[in-house]
């Protein structure tokens, strides 16, 4: 049973180390981008296939989107984001969970033997993919603030010195804001961390039939961790834009 | 049994996580207890408050996985 918290390094290119998790969330790009390539090719009026079934997610992803915003302009601007963090999310999630992810791959020579490298691993099983996913986030949280309120009108958030109180909520603003990028990172790595070690353990206990109900166990929390982080986000961006004029 | 450091690491990171999980179990319980309730009070809601609970329940469960991913550390590195 062999556990490693980072990824392994595959290869190097120009001296930069490409990591087995680099590879999986290229390669969940690559199906992303083909898939919607593929629906996209040619457009009918009445949708059929492929164009349906992305059609049916995108707009249920629009409605909830809505449902959050009450407001069309709003909607528009955050839809992207919260679509593209959902989608990569949940994509890299389930290939997670194909076979040869963390099976297939080079046997290595270390100091304690050979050790096996895999070629490919859940991309979010890597704390480096959801830090980059906090960090865009949690900055996108940040452009639309501004981009709606305005910097003069959004900064006074978090420096303000109107009185003492409001100087100090402007640095608990600022912690919180740190803070979040290290919830979101965390959570997910974790679930999804938690999920892998929970499959290899039960697959060194009882390697038939036994891990099947962890596997649909491991699609649920797959999807509930996209949910909640793009839901998550939704909502920050929403508090974010609101004004506070009825406080003053 | 001698107190190695591998003995000490199998030790805390078991402790971690049955301490972690205390707070998250009563958490995950009171939330389902209290949808059950909101669902029972008003049968046509159930859907919304379905959703909103895994949602919630999602929340306080990223608690036990934080301590899990500490034991984790704990127990494979160093």
């Amino acid at each position: 049973m062999e556990i490693s918290i980072a990824a392994e390094t595959v290869t190097h290119i120009l001296g930069l180390p490409v990591t087995n998790s680099l590879l999986a969330s290229l390669f969940t790009t690559l199906v992303l981008v083909t898939v919607s390539y593929l629906a996209t090719k040619n457009l009918k009026e009445v949708p059929k296939g492929i164009q349906n079934v992305i059609e049916m997610a995108v707009e249920s992803l629009y409605n909830m989107t809505q449902g959050v915003t009450q407001d069309k302009e709003k909607t528009r601007k955050f839809f992207p984001i919260i679509a593209t963090v959902f989608l990569f999310v949940i994509i890299s999630n389930w290939m997670g969970l194909l076979p040869g992810y963390s099976t297939i791959g080079i046997h290595e020579e270390t100091a304690e033997g050979l050790k096996l490298v895999p070629i490919f691993r859940s991309a979010n099983s890597d704390l480096n993919t959801t830090i980059a996913l906090a960090v865009i986030g949690v900055m996108s949280v940040q452009v639309m603030g501004i981009s709606i309120l305005g910097a003069a009108k959004y900064g006074k958030k978090f420096i303000n010195f109107s009185s003492p109180i409001a100087f100090f909520i402007g640095i608990l603003e600022i912690i919180g804001e740190i803070a979040r990028m290290i919830s979101f990172s965390f959570r997910l790595f974790g679930n999804i961390f938690a999920g892998e070690v929970l499959l290899t353990v039960i697959m060194t206990i009882a390697p038939f039939i036994a891990p099947l109900p962890f596997f649909g166990l491991e699609l649920f929390v797959g999807f509930i961790q996209a949910l909640v982080f793009a839901m998550l986000l939704l909502v920050f961006m929403n508090t974010a834009v609101m004004e506070h004029e009825e406080e003053h | 049994m001698e107190l190695t450091q591998e003995n000490l690491q199998v030790i805390f990171a078991s402790l971690t996580i049955t301490v972690g999980a205390i707070a998250p179990a009563m958490a995950i319980g009171k939330i389902a207890a209290t949808g059950l309730e909101a669902i029972g009070r008003n049968p046509e809601a159930a859907g919304d408050v379905r959703s909103t609970m895994i949602l919630g329940v999602a929340f306080a469960e990223a608690i036990a996985i934080y301590a899990l991913v500490v034991a984790l550390v704990i127990k494979f590195v160093g």
